[in-house]
């Protein structure tokens, strides 16, 4: 008796326990707190929270749990469980300029009100493998180094943009409507405005939107950027609440913002300005913020007048349709379903054109 | 199951459920018309069923019976997958007969017994622009819906037929509803076209491309063709070798590594009902070259 | 005789720069117009206005359609444009790749229009597809071949062939002879010319070769700086150019 396509529950149902048993591995080897994720993991955890669009360190580094490490199947489950929390407002919108920074730094100006502030940063380290993490060893404290001079500053610290653009140098950013759309709450259109680019690249891919913003420097769709300004820290967040009549902090995230100072634009009547590329991302997730701001800036040619070099980081169609990891992960993936009913058409047509082929002298073209 | 009490029935909180029957009642009120829609993410993956499974989740209620299948049959992993997930989120009742569904959710097929009345069939659809593999713009695409400027569909069909002398698409074939959309049926084989005129509502949802579209009960499907290359829904020229039927579509079954084959009906319930009331296998095996023992 | 096409006060402008402005003019069916000037004289621009790839400022374009006579394009509905684009309407592009499908063969091009107007009988599109090759003088035997196997000039003949099938009485032309060889430009011209004629086509067509004018336009407008500075019959026009800038263009190409 024909049998191949049953038994599909049971196969599932067992698929699942070995999946679990996999995920806790070798029970003799301690299981992973979600503590030690969320703090020793952190920047997975950043990711996760950025592109799953929903700041909760906990539940990302849940995520990853449960995920087995697998940011995308991580992010995954953080948008699966973000659809179903019921929408109560939204916050007013966050003052980056009052930042308690961790990290600031501007490739612009060598020194700078506030100063460079480099903060816990890969950057100057040598990707040499640390064998003394394999012996689990104690580490040395931050600080301990007298390393202060990488500690946040107390000053204050004004944005880069602010201040050449007191001088008219940098473009002033056009207010946007009042309320900017929700890409989560309304089906995306084309063409996309600025607000809704913004949204798509923020939870958009962290390779999809570095490879875009890699692909402006080779050359397609170049604009010049200089990272302005990179600031990493906390803001709070306020909302208004109707019962009370005015806004109260509801809680602190950590953000990474990063603005581009690119080409500049003028003509014969309007004096010669810097334009600007953003990147605002949940999280300390660098790479993330400079790339989206390097893809913001090519995104805006047309309204700044420039030409269509049919760069794909020029095409807003093409950026925000291609990336989000979890629409391309669900429909890559989904070509291994089965397909048998299609295929099987396939496989008549084919038949058919081939037996026609072989009757000498087909008309059928004609 | 208690951690499933956590969400609300049929998984979706009730303003998303209202968003999407918002849709479906513009969708029903302008057959073929594709109605952009906020899809949320599911608990699958985009490309797995997202779009059918909101339009289920919206349309079902505690006194429905489920159906899913995937390729005709209920037991495939991912029908089996999706019919959990409703067992789970909304405890409705589940059924494999498609006469006793109320709401049947279906992967690439339209069940062979003919809906009646009443019935909701829900496609999932994986790219719902009929336009899409000629025009990559949506802007575009739209306008041309729009303005029905279906020219290059034609094109379409007009290169193949000088090409292979025959319209080269076998499933997912571009239908006109209601002498005004092109809409793409989802990748059903072209066998189930003529069947999309029925008189059960067809609902289609693509989630990862956030669009909604229906097909009212009697509405007008024309298969598009020309006049002297009509459309044709062609199938496997057997027999099911399970319950006899010469009727249905089928699928090819590999049944040894000698060239054996044989050919049963894709719609498990059809088939299994039709061998329940004695219907006898196909009397002569229909494998080349080497004869498959049914 | 009411004329085909009937031009009003046509002005469109990018930011401050002038593209074209105060443009006025009568078409009459049969007749074939000119219009002539250096690159940035605003012609192009023109031209897509009275086509409707682009939108004036300011003016009006009267076409006596078919149905309902004397209609405004410009404030048609876009379906309807749309349709007298596909219909009544052909455009002409210098650069035959903007006005072919390069991945269609030459028969799905021909037949393109066809089909976008209804007809739904594949041996009838492929019979047209076929007598519209031979009236381009392209073997019948490549109307399976994609136009990226042609010619530039054979190209350019099945654009022509494609915008011709549905036998449209307006024909807009941006410098159709652009971009040929001076032999395979001598070809063309002397086909445009024949199809023209046998068709009673009106066309407007624009370049800056005063040769091409002179072999099939009736009638001439000469632009500068986004206004029309001389017009009138062709001949005259050449002969007898009033306008400075008219000399100016007519004893260069003497010299050339």
């Amino acid at each position: 008796m024909y049998v191949a396509v049953k038994g599909g529950e049971r196969a599932i149902d067992n698929a699942h326990d070995w999946l679990a048993d996999e995920r806790r591995g070798p029970r003799d080897i301690a299981e992973l707190s979600i503590a030690q994720i969320r703090h020793q993991l952190a920047l997975a955890v950043n990711r996760v929270m950025a592109e799953g669009s929903l700041y909760d360190p906990d539940l990302a580094a849940l995520a990853i749990k449960q995920a087995r490490g697998d940011l995308i199947e991580a992010i995954f489950l953080i948008r699966a469980y973000r659809t179903t929390l019921p929408r109560i407002g939204h916050s007013h919108p966050v003052d980056t300029g009052a930042m308690a920074c961790d990290r600031r730094i501007s490739a612009t100006f060598k020194d700078l009100p506030g100063g460079q502030v480099l903060g816990p940063t890969f950057d100057y380290t040598h990707r040499l493998l640390d064998f003394k993490l394999l012996a689990e060893g104690p580490t040395a404290e931050a600080g301990n180094s007298g390393a202060t001079q990488g500690m946040p500053a107390p000053a204050p610290m004004p944005r880069v943009s602010d201040f050449l653009n007191r001088d008219g140098l940098i473009q002033d950013e056009q207010p946007g409507p009042q309320t900017p759309p929700d890409m989560t709450r309304q089906p995306m259109e084309y063409p996309a405005d600025r607000p809704l680019r913004l949204q798509a690249l923020s939870r958009g891919d962290e390779g999809f939107v570095l490879g875009m913003a890699y692909s402006t420097q080779r050359g397609y769709g170049r604009n010049h950027p200089f990272v302005g300004e990179l600031r990493i820290g906390s803001v709070a967040v306020e909302m208004d609440i109707p019962e009370l009549g005015f806004a109260v902090e509801i809680g602190e995230i950590t953000l990474t913002e990063c603005e581009t100072v690119n080409q500049f634009t003028g003509s014969k009547t309007e004096p010669a300005q810097f334009t600007r590329g953003y990147g605002l991302v949940f999280g300390q997730t660098e790479r993330k913020a400079i790339s989206m701001a390097l893809v913001d800036r090519a995104l805006r040619w047309e309204e700044l007048g420039e030409d269509n070099m049919g760069a794909p980081a020029q095409d807003a169609e093409f950026v925000l349709s291609h990336a989000d990891n979890i629409q391309a992960t669900g429909f890559l993936e989904h070509i291994k379903l089965p397909h048998y009913v299609d295929f099987q058409s396939e496989l008549e047509l084919v038949r058919k054109l081939r037996a026609e082929a072989s009757t000498p002298l087909s008309e059928a073209a004609e | 199951m208690t951690q499933d009490t956590h969400y609300n029935f049929a998984y979706l909180d009730e303003q998303t459920k209202r968003m999407i029957r918002r849709a479906l009642l513009k969708a029903m009120a302008i057959p073929g018309y594709q109605v952009p829609f906020a899809s949320r993410e599911m608990p699958m993956p985009y490309g797995w069923g997202t779009g059918g499974v909101q339009v289920s989740a919206a349309c079902l209620t505690p006194s429905d019976t489920l159906k899913v299948i995937d390729q005709g049959a209920d037991d495939t992993t991912n029908a089996v997958s999706i019919r959990k997930f409703f067992e789970k989120t909304a405890q409705v009742a589940t059924t494999e007969s498609t006469r006793a569904a109320s709401l049947i959710q279906t992967r690439h097929r339209i069940p062979e017994e003919p809906l009646r009345e009443g019935q909701i069939l829900v496609y999932q659809v994986p790219i719902p622009e009929p336009l899409r593999f000629l025009e990559p713009r949506e802007t575009e695409t739209r306008k041309m819906h729009a303005l029905q400027d279906y020219g290059l569909m034609h094109v379409k069909l007009y290169e193949d037929i000088a090409r292979h002398g025959n319209i080269a698409t076998s499933y997912a074939y571009p239908v006109k509803v209601q002498g005004r959309y092109v809409m793409d049926p989802s990748p059903i084989p072209k066998f189930d076209n003529p069947k999309l005129r029925m008189a059960a509502i067809q609902l289609f949802g693509a989630g990862r491309e956030q669009r909604i579209y229906a097909i009212p009960p009697y509405t007008d499907v024309v298969s598009l063709d020309f006049e002297d290359h009509p459309f044709e829904p062609s199938k496997a020229n057997h027999a099911c070798s399970l319950c006899g039927a010469d009727h249905t579509y089928l699928d090819e079954v590999i049944v040894d590594d000698r060239g054996g084959r044989m050919f049963v009906c894709s719609d498990t319930d059809y088939c299994a009902t039709r061998q329940a009331t004695g219907a006898a296998p196909a009397q002569t095996a229909t494998s080349q070259p080497q004869e498959a023992q049914p | 005789m009411t004329p085909l096409f009937s031009v009003r006060d046509l002005r469109k402008t990018y930011g401050g720069r002038i593209g074209c402005t105060d443009v006025s003019f009568d078409l009459y069916p049969g007749e074939v117009m000119g219009i002539v000037g250096e690159s940035g004289s605003g012609k192009s621009t023109l031209l897509n206005c009275l086509a409707g790839h682009l939108a004036p400022d300011a003016g009006q374009v009267f076409y006596d359609t078919r149905h309902s006579g004397m209609l405004d394009t410009l404030r048609m509905a876009e379906p309807e444009r749309r349709m007298l684009g596909r219909t009544d309407w052909a455009f002409v592009h210098q650069n035959a790749r903007d006005g072919l499908r390069m991945s269609v063969s030459a028969g799905g091009n021909v037949g393109e229009r066809l089909m976008a107007v209804g007809a739904r009988h594949y041996g009838q599109i492929r019979a047209a597809a076929t007598d519209w090759l031979g009236r381009v003088e392209i073997d019948a035997g490549r109307i399976d071949d994609r136009p990226s196997a042609f010619s530039g000039g054979m190209q350019q003949r099945l654009q022509i062939a494609r915008n011709l099938v549905t036998g449209p009485r307006l024909v807009f032309m941006d410098e159709p002879t652009g971009g040929l060889d001076v032999s395979v430009q001598a070809r063309l011209l002397d086909l445009l010319r024949g199809l023209v004629r046998d068709m009673g086509l009106s066309a407007i067509i624009v370049t800056h070769d005063l040769a091409v004018v002179r072999l099939l336009a009736d009638r001439l407008m000469v632009m500068k700086g986004g206004h029309v500075v001389e017009s009138g019959l062709t001949d005259q026009v050449l002969d007898d150019p009033q306008h400075g800038y008219t000399q100016l263009l007519v004893s260069s190409v003497l010299q050339a």
